[in-house]
């Protein structure tokens, strides 16, 4: 399901709840999901992705070098 | 102030071994400070005198008698609210369980007990452990004990209170995203996030048991330590004391990115001179990045919503006028996430934990700001951070939540204040299975701090 369309169910099934006051509450979900599904270390069936072991490898390529 | 009122556990623990008080007295000089104080902050919803002067007296029959001093022989400490003791209503801060009474107690209360402990009462907190600033309780707001017009954060602000203000010599909080850190910085006492499953959480509410951690808030890190062992199933000695380790030619990581952008500059300026004073103790500052940081809020919020809609599902559809409005519109919102974007956070997490360790390896520790702001206004919904404005509970969390998700040690450590006099706190974090070490490595930098923060 797209978060569009999650959206659009969630805030209506709100609405017949008696619960209009959810709707903004979801459009800042809405934005939070579509950043997680954004991520590049989700995986997905047509990509060949990185494992998590290689997301934290290259997480440790990071480091400067040391300052006093 | 009472003779004993700023004194420490470790300090208290002689002067009781030596007779120079007792447990009734400290005992007492705690419920005079609630009896006092509690009706403008706030930080108690039940105080549990009676049962706390019997234990009171127990321990001083004991010391009398000749029997061994236990680890926190006849010291007063609170528990937030959440925390089960055997015939006192646990409330979380919800109406929804005013009436729920515990029939046992916490693994966590039974240790505290065995070791002398004296319970004085369980302390304010935001309903159900759900937010950031103890605005939204049951029992009414809690009040930041410095500015009454500000919130002392939460969730654990009732302990955070009592521990700043001599209501009690420490408490124990709990902490799912910054808990126990926030109320400690935002307050000006030392909070302990231990690692994730190191202290029992059995008889205790939960919000996301993945996430939800125990511990202590004390106004040392000695003191912290003392209940953090304790807590842990390793009730010090008498003779036992912490051990800094020396700051000379330690390394640590000084989170950058994500970790310093949008912080309120009486923050930047105190958490600047908390370095510059490890420094000039000879530590070795680097800087480290987390390179998914961005990632964090969103993979938090889904884990903590989701775990959170699990438990209060029912409660939600029985008595949903027993929740604060804001929490119960939050639950409910929480009720819609999909499983898909769960299980994506599952996965981030571990993500981020991977990255923290790696930031970890061959430092002693990571610093950053506990918290980006000071004490926030009650009531308000934003923040100024930097040049813009923030939503409070996003600023608050922000810097404390990566460590829920990693789930390595971390310790607010009072650092300075900011020009209005508000405390500003310093994030130390540790490695996974390293709380002793964190500990002793805060200590450390403790006795470079300024005093009187």
């Amino acid at each position: 399901m797209t978060v569009e369309r999650w959206l659009a169910a969630a805030g209506a099934d709100a609405e017949r709840r008696g619960m209009p006051e959810l709707k903004p509450l979801l459009q800042g979900l809405a934005t939070a999901t579509t950043a997680l599904r954004a991520a590049e270390w989700n995986e997905r069936a047509d990509v060949d992705g990185p494992d998590a072991a290689e997301v934290a490898s290259a997480a440790s390529s990071v480091p400067e070098a040391p300052r006093t | 102030m009472s003779a004993w009122q700023g004194h420490t556990i470790d300090e208290l623990r002689g002067a009781l071994a030596r007779g120079e008080t007792t447990s009734v007295r400290l005992t007492e000089q705690c419920l005079q400070t609630i009896a006092a104080l509690n009706p403008r902050l706030n930080a108690f919803i039940t105080v549990t005198a009676d049962a706390a002067l019997a234990s009171a007296r127990t321990a001083d029959a004991a010391r009398a008698a000749g029997a061994p001093m236990t680890a926190l022989h006849g010291i007063p400490i609170s528990l937030k609210d959440l925390i089960d003791d055997t015939g006192v209503r646990t409330t979380a801060g919800s109406q929804v369980r005013r009436h729920v009474v515990a029939t046992r107690d916490a693994t966590v209360t039974t240790r505290l007990k065995a070791a002398g402990a004296v319970i004085v009462g369980k302390t304010n907190l935001h309903e159900f452990a759900f937010g950031t600033t103890n605005d939204d309780s049951g029992f009414g707001g809690a009040r930041h004990p410095i500015d009454d017009t500000r919130s002392p954060g939460g969730s654990s602000g009732g302990s955070a209170i009592a521990v700043r203000t001599g209501m009690s010599f420490a408490s124990i909080g709990t902490d799912t995203g910054g808990s126990i850190r926030i109320p400690a910085g935002v307050c000006g006492v030392v909070g302990l996030k231990p690692g994730w499953g190191e202290i029992p959480a059995d008889g205790v509410v939960p919000l996301s048991r993945q996430l939800d951690h125990v511990g202590p808030l004390a106004r040392t890190v000695t003191d912290a330590w003392l209940v953090h062992e304790t807590l842990a199933g390793r009730p010090p000695g008498v003779s036992d004391r912490l051990a800094a380790t020396p700051l000379a030619g330690l390394r640590f990581g000084l989170l950058a990115g994500y970790f310093d952008t949008r912080i309120a500059s009486d923050v930047r300026a105190g958490v600047a001179a908390a370095v510059a004073r490890l420094v000039d103790a000879g530590a070795i500052i680097e800087p480290v990045e987390i390179p998914h940081a961005a990632d964090i809020g969103p993979v938090y919020l889904h884990l903590v919503l989701g775990d959170a809609a699990r438990y209060h599902a029912a409660t939600l559809e029985t008595q949903p006028g027993d929740y604060t409005a804001p929490v119960r519109q939050r639950l409910e919102m929480a009720r819609y996430i999909l499983a898909e974007d769960y299980a994506r956070a599952l996965r981030g997490r571990e993500v981020i934990a991977s990255e923290i360790d790696r930031a970890l390896a061959g430092r002693a520790a990571l610093l950053c700001p506990t918290l980006p702001v000071t004490a926030p206004l009650i009531g308000a919904a934003n923040v100024p951070v930097g040049e813009g404005e923030e939503p409070v509970r996003n600023a608050m969390l922000r810097l404390t939540q990566p460590f829920n998700l990693g789930r390595q040690p971390a310790l607010s450590l009072p650092c300075g204040r900011s020009s209005s006099g508000l405390p500003v706190g310093l994030q130390i974090v540790g490695a996974r299975g390293a709380t002793a070490a964190l500990l002793r490595v805060a200590l450390a930098c403790e006795r470079v701090m300024p005093t009187g923060t």
